[in-house]
């Protein structure tokens, strides 16, 4: 029997002013999952079901940015993206562009295990959660004041930020020479909780991997970015479970999430040495962040952004939890 | 100064019983994209323009699934994708579900120098081609007498095959008798000219790839396949540049396109030995085939399933095209 693992994130990538009580919310919310997540693997649960119940319960909560409470696109609707994997045989299932599916990530396993695709999008995805009876809401559900609040901002941002480098949220003047911005927009005001993510291994050593977004804040309608997308955003294979959040553009150039299991497979490193590697070498200019799992119950985690909400927990009692570049035991 | 090479596929999966008069087609028509191909390598065009070049070329010919002719979705419309990638910085852009664009690959790599994002699919997609004053054409100029066709054809043979015993989801085949060829689910019977690719290094030894297709005939609405998903149907990095072609589903699930490049960059295998290595030991019991290139001028190919529509040239001279096992030097 191995040892079972699961560690989840809500987002790479954090304004450093978030109010205090969005960062309590948020690592409350995480430490319920995990702790949903951790009675569910005792119980021998599998890591494809644990995956996908826990996004569920993320994306069910507004304060993430997935399902409800969904960052909003430049015409001000919802599109959201996500995807599961199952170590045990490769197999994927994801979804984009949903606008009235109340759990996105549950629709992608429904792709996954009742249908000879892998990928449904747009319409024909919205076609599909009709045709399977799945819980539908409408745009209310999903829109929440937040989210309208930062595209405004954002908005206001990007009209004023043409040429500049950094901007001070207070003055919007330009300032210094940290990078914080990220996917093109200031982490001031715009970053709060983001996607959200799952990875577990089950006590059979099976890995498994769930991600689930409504995107970036004023994206373009249509855009897709890494989280439904297979060996970017998501990966699980016999050795690992990966999900990984931030830049978009950037993670899906760096193939990041099969990065990890092909430095594991092919250059022999360990999970940490891994997911190190694809961090330090693989995202070139990109801001990112991900979680890992490996089929001997080890957990890992890296991100090179400014914060990311994360937590995780293993069998031999270890539960932690943390935003910013320490974290804090459970 | 390095050498120039380049390859174009035409899909992976060929009924041995197309008639000749298609083959021949189809072999002329990868001949003269071949050409033009090498002519514009000898006028030193960089290796992304190439590919794109190419494969503009290959949707405007209805023989092939991609642009005009492109393979109907179970309600016999058109839902095009496709994608390019240049292995400098390992840019990426994709487009999906386009039904009014005549060349999807220009539109994907408007995608990837206009636009803030890597890909855009559907309405989102469509608006963009608008705002980007790309030619666009309608229904009657995609959908051709032989896809309507074909349409009818896998219709039927998936009404006959409700009821089967095995259904195989690792591989989304379903079994019939031992002797038929299946691909994706359908008989052999429905393979023509399928999705088409052009990989391409410059005298540079700069690399690229392009990959375009309608999709998987009778598919479902809003279906996205490998093509154009950077690292599976599509990759190009410092190394290499890769484009596959095939089952969609086990394409994706292999990631395929990138473990060429992994292996070559990891494992430190050769071209020929990565693309081997691919085709054997990633698809499991997938059918699919790939072109690639690498950076020092050389060309490669491997496909596991019955026929690829293939040719490539180099800058020795050597020009090959070829549907079966055996190669006729050109």
């Amino acid at each position: 029997m191995g040892k079972w693992a699961i560690a989840i994130h809500g987002g790479a990538g954090v304004d450093p002013n978030l109010p205090v009580e969005v960062q309590e919310a948020a690592k409350r919310l995480l430490e319920r999952c995990l702790r949903l997540g951790v009675s569910a693997l005792r119980s021998n649960a599998a890591a494809i079901d644990v995956v996908e119940r826990i996004v569920r319960e993320l994306e069910d909560d507004p304060v993430f940015n997935a399902g409800r409470g969904s960052a909003l696109t430049n015409e001000g609707t919802v599109e959201m993206d996500a995807s599961i994997m199952d170590g045990s045989g490769r197999r994927y299932g994801a979804v984009s562009g949903l606008s009235t599916v109340k759990n996105p990530v549950s629709l992608a396993r429904l792709v996954m295990d009742k249908t000879p695709h892998s990928y449904l999008a747009f319409a024909g995805a919205e076609k599909f959660a009709r045709d399977q009876g799945v819980q539908l809401e409408d745009e209310s559900y999903f829109i929440v004041e937040d989210r309208v609040k930062v595209l405004k901002f954002a908005k206001k941002i990007n009209a004023t930020l043409f040429g500049y480098p950094e901007i001070d949220s207070a003055t919007l003047e330009p300032k210094g020479d940290v990078p914080f911005r990220m996917n093109g927009q200031p982490l001031f005001g715009c970053y709060r909780p983001e996607t959200v993510g799952c990875v577990v291994v089950d006590k059979r050593g099976m890995c498994a991997a769930a991600t689930s977004t409504g995107g970036i804040t004023n994206k373009m309608v249509g855009r897709i970015g890494d989280s439904p997308i297979i060996g970017a955003g998501i990966y699980a294979c016999k050795l690992c479970g990966v999900s990984c959040t931030g830049e978009g553009e950037f993670i899906l150039r760096a193939t990041l999430a099969r990065e990890v299991a092909a430095a594991m497979e092919y250059k022999g490193l360990s999970l940490k040495g891994a997911v190190e590697y694809a961090i330090n070498e693989r995202l070139d200019e990109g801001q990112a962040g991900l979680i890992a799992v490996s089929n001997e119950g080890e957990v890992a985690y890296g991100f090179n952004s400014v914060g990311m909400f994360r937590g995780f927990a293993t069998e031999d009692g270890n539960m932690e939890i943390g935003i910013w570049d320490k974290m804090f035991k459970v | 100064m390095g050498k120039w090479a380049i390859a174009v596929h035409g899909g992976a999966g060929v009924d041995p019983n197309l008639s000749t008069r298609c083959q021949e087609d189809a072999k002329r028509l990868l001949t003269r994209r071949l050409n033009l191909g090498i002519s514009t390598l000898r006028s030193n065009l960089t290796a992304i323009d190439v590919v794109e070049l190419v494969v503009r070329e290959l949707e405007t010919d209805p023989v092939f699934n991609a642009g005009r002719g492109s393979a109907l979705t179970v309600k016999g419309t058109v839902e095009m994708e496709a994608s390019i990638m240049d292995g400098v910085k390992r840019r990426y852009g994709a487009v999906s579900g386009l039904t009014t664009v005549k060349n999807p690959i220009s539109l994907a790599r408007l995608v990837m120098d206009k636009s803030p994002h890597s890909y855009l699919a559907f309405s989102g997609a469509e608006e963009f081609a608008r705002t980007q004053a790309v030619e666009l054409a309608d229904d009657a100029y995609f959908i051709t007498e032989d896809c309507m066709e074909q349409l009818k054809l896998a219709k039927k043979a998936n009404a006959n095959l409700f009821g089967l015993p095995t259904v195989g989801r690792e591989t989304c085949k379903m079994k019939a008798e031992d002797n038929s060829l299946w691909m994706n689910g359908q008989p052999i019977s429905v393979y023509a000219p399928e999705t088409v690719g052009c990989v391409v290094v410059d005298c540079q030894g700069r690399c690229a790839a392009a990959t375009s297709t309608g999709g998987l005939m009778n598919k479902m609405v809003g279906r996205v396949g490998d093509s154009p998903i950077i690292g599976a149907g599509t990759y190009a990095c410092e190394l290499c540049g890769v484009s596959c072609t095939g089952e969609g589903e086990a394409i994706l699930r292999a990631t395929l396109a990138r473990e060429v490049a992994a292996v070559m960059e990891y494992k430190g295998l050769s071209l020929q030995e990565a693309v081997d290595y691919a085709i054997k030991e990633r698809l499991d019991e997938g059918k699919a085939g790939l072109i690639a290139v690498s950076n020092k001028g050389e060309v490669a190919c491997g496909f596991n399933c019955v026929g690829m529509f293939r040719g490539y040239a180099t800058e020795d001279g050597t020009m090959e095209v070829a549907i079966w096992d055996e190669i006729f030097v050109v």
